[in-house]
């Protein structure tokens, strides 16, 4: 194929660049376990309020500085809502969704997953920054999808 | 080639395009930019309550103009633009339309009417306010996806149409290649036609289940259908695009085109790596392994491939244009553009914009930044980049020509100032709210959502200066649109009449010969559903079998 030499430069450039950034990608994902929320487990979207642990949603301590949430979504609310843990602590959000496709994100952080009926999601953050998060759903869900959020405060 | 035949020819290229050939992409441009109108005045009304300033009316909610906006200007806009577009260049190139295929593009105007009215129908009646995305299991008014049935077999059509002209063509002039614009045209339809049976194969999913025949649908599974067809889909609009930037834009600047070569190399990367890329859509989602979203990001990121190719290959032409014109100095070819010819600007400002949005396009490809900006306004603002800018304004500038062709009119001079001033007008809209829509979702505000203080809660007030800028930008693209609406039916039915050239530049001096491989489309084709399956086999598998869902109706 004949390329002109700046042309080559350029591509060899590019694709560098693309292979550095998936290096990078592979690296947080594997190495510093960095990966988008991935859990693979299923559930009954119609059964959520009798399997565990979604019968009894809410907050806990699972050790020392580490809690787990069980939390469901429905429209257009989150359970448990209003939140509170210490500073300091890395929280498990372990959520499945009772009825339609919804959001999980506490603007301000990294924390962002889908929440789909008939699959369990987890993804988990350490909370340093005392402070109220806002968790909104991000995902349209209907009607009062605009009024679906609650808080987690860090004390 | 028979005697009659070339004849038909010669008279194509002295007399212009054939009536009833023009009738078609006539007609595919009226319903164009009826939908941008339309399109246009509900994106306005977004913008303004989504700052805040307007409380829409309890009778037409924010979700039902959004999922009227999506559905207007992502689909009907885009598919017939493009349709009308390369059937006018199928007709120039090819020696005009076979009556079989205008018959059969005729038909599949009708059935995407058809099957749009069916759509439109329930969500002006509030019984389809699912987005244009429609993720089960909310579920629309089966007239709904009977609508959208109607719509890809009309795509169906065109697409089968134009493998007929072009089959018919290549029979008749063996050996030779495929002219450059119709090479591109192929590309497009063999993507429309292949990206669209998965949402195909979805929507004949939801039929039975949202008429309550079948119970529960399987999520996942359907969420992964509508993403190999919705990524691809504004890929085939972006390879639409690059068409007018590789061909017709090198003709407007008074150069020749970039190696014709290396230019279908990029449509068949393009075509070849195109459908896997709407997996990056669910890297957030449950139920698929991170080994299977890090291939994906090496899949998506290989089309950032072509894109770089294309990067080099405009610049290139830019330059050596500019110097055959006398410019000096490592610049100074740049002054040597023909700025204020809209036909030039329009596709120039596009391409310019390719470039933040390409670079935004990446992040979200690659899991961890996708994990910040996955559905918050950063999205919204990417894609007001890519469609609303790169898209949309080479469309724009392409009707400012090509309009007057199929019309038998010229593009005045007045009507040219006209349509710099629209270009500007519309870049500076577009910016301003995509660059805040940028931000803004950076700081973690949602998109899809009305205006919400949730609870005047400090970080959700702290958006509110960002979302301002959508009703600044709305209002500016308002404007835009009604010029560029008003430019259009006046280039059609009223400018000045006169003879038009149809735009295609000539390919470089003492270029080296294309080899022939490049028209092996079965070759092309057999190599892209390989990848396709490398994509989509394993999680797809993995799906099935997975707790289905009843359908909802939450709004």
């Amino acid at each position: 194929m004949q390329m002109h030499k700046h042309e080559k430069i350029w591509l060899t450039l590019s694709s560098a660049m693309i292979i550095g950034f998936l290096l990078i990608a592979g690296y947080q994902t594997f190495a510093l376990e960095l990966g988008p929320p991935s859990h693979k487990e299923t559930i009954d979207p119609q059964k959520v309020d009798e399997t565990a642990p979604f019968d009894e949603p809410g907050v806990y301590q699972t050790g020392e500085n580490e809690y787990e949430v069980v939390m469901t979504l429905q429209i257009f609310s989150f359970t448990p809502n209003e939140i509170e843990i210490p500073a300091g602590s890395e929280v498990t959000f372990t959520m499945t969704s009772k009825d339609v496709t919804h959001g999980f994100q506490i603007a301000g952080t990294n924390v962002n997953a889908m929440v789909m009926p008939g699959y369990i999601q987890k993804i988990k953050q350490t909370f340093n920054e005392p402070g109220e998060y806002l968790i909104l759903c991000n995902e349209y869900c209907g009607a009062g999808h605009q009024m679906m959020s609650t808080t987690i405060t860090v004390k | 080639m028979s005697i009659a035949l070339n004849l038909k020819n010669k008279a194509n290229k002295v007399m212009g395009i054939n009536p009833e050939d023009a009738r078609i992409s006539k007609s595919y441009f009226t319903v164009t930019f009826v939908a941008l109108l339309v399109g246009g005045i509900l994106g306005l009304l977004q913008g303004l309550n989504r700052a805040g300033l307007l409380e829409l009316p309890s009778w037409l909610n924010y979700y039902q103009v959004l999922t009227a906006h999506g559905l207007l200007l992502i689909l009907v806009f885009t598919a017939f633009f493009t349709i009308g577009y390369f059937y006018s260049v199928l007709s120039h190139n090819l020696d005009g339309l076979l009556p079989k295929v205008r018959k059969m593009v005729w038909i599949g105007f009708g059935m995407k009417m058809v099957g749009f009215v069916l759509a439109v129908i329930p969500i002006l009646m509030n019984d389809a306010t699912v987005m244009y995305t429609f993720y089960p299991p909310m579920a629309a008014s089966p007239m709904f996806y009977i609508g959208l049935v109607f719509i890809v077999l009309g795509v169906w059509m065109a697409a089968f149409g134009a493998f007929i002209q072009v089959a018919n063509w290549r029979k008749r002039n063996k050996g030779t290649h495929l002219p450059i614009l119709s090479f591109f045209a192929t590309g497009v339809f063999v993507l429309l036609f292949f990206s669209s049976i998965p949402v195909a194969i979805e929507v004949f999913m939801i039929i039975p289940w949202s008429f309550g025949w079948m119970e529960t649908i399987n999520v996942m599974l359907s969420r992964t259908l509508f993403w190999a067809f919705g990524h691809t889909l504004v890929n085939i609009w972006y390879l639409t695009a690059i068409s007018a930037w590789y061909v017709i834009v090198p003709k407007v600047i008074g150069g020749r085109r970039f190696s014709d070569m290396l230019t279908r190399v990029v449509i068949i990367l393009l075509v070849i790596l195109n459908i896997p890329g709407g997996f990056h859509h669910q890297i957030i989602d449950p139920g698929i392994s991170e080994a299977v979203k890090f291939m994906h990001v090496f899949m998506s990121l290989a089309v950032g491939f072509p894109s770089l190719m294309t990067a080099y290959a405009m610049f290139a032409v830019f330059e050596r244009t500019g110097r055959k014109k006398g410019a000096k100095g490592l610049f100074g070819w740049f002054k040597k553009l023909p700025w204020g010819d809209v036909r030039f600007l329009a596709p120039m400002i596009a391409m310019i914009a390719f470039i933040p949005a390409g670079a935004g396009g990446i992040v979200q490809t690659t899991n961890q930044l996708d994990q910040v900006a996955h559905n918050t306004l950063w999205i919204t603002g990417h894609f007001h980049l890519t469609l609303g800018m790169t898209v949309a304004l080479t469309f724009f500038g392409v009707s400012y020509w090509l309009v007057p062709y199929v019309s038998g009119r010229i593009l005045t001079t007045k009507m040219n100032k006209f349509g710099v001033f629209q270009t500007i007008l519309w870049t500076v809209g577009m910016s301003l709210m995509a660059v805040a829509m940028h931000l803004v979702g950076l700081l973690g505000s949602p998109r899809r959502t009305s205006y919400s203080t949730y609870g005047d809660h400090a970080t959700a007030l702290g958006w509110d200066p960002y979302l301002i800028f959508l009703a600044i930008g709305g209002t500016i693209l308002i404007i835009a649109v009604l010029m560029q609406v008003f430019a259009v039916f006046h280039l059609m039915f009223r400018a000045p009449k006169g003879e038009s050239e149809f735009l295609i530049a000539e390919e470089e001096e003492n270029a080296t010969k294309t080899p022939f491989w490049t028209e092996r489309w079965s070759r092309t084709i057999l190599i892209m559903l390989i990848i396709v399956a490398m994509a989509y086999v394993i999680p797809v598998v993995d799906f099935i079998g997975d707790p289905g869902s009843p359908p909802w109706r939450t709004w």
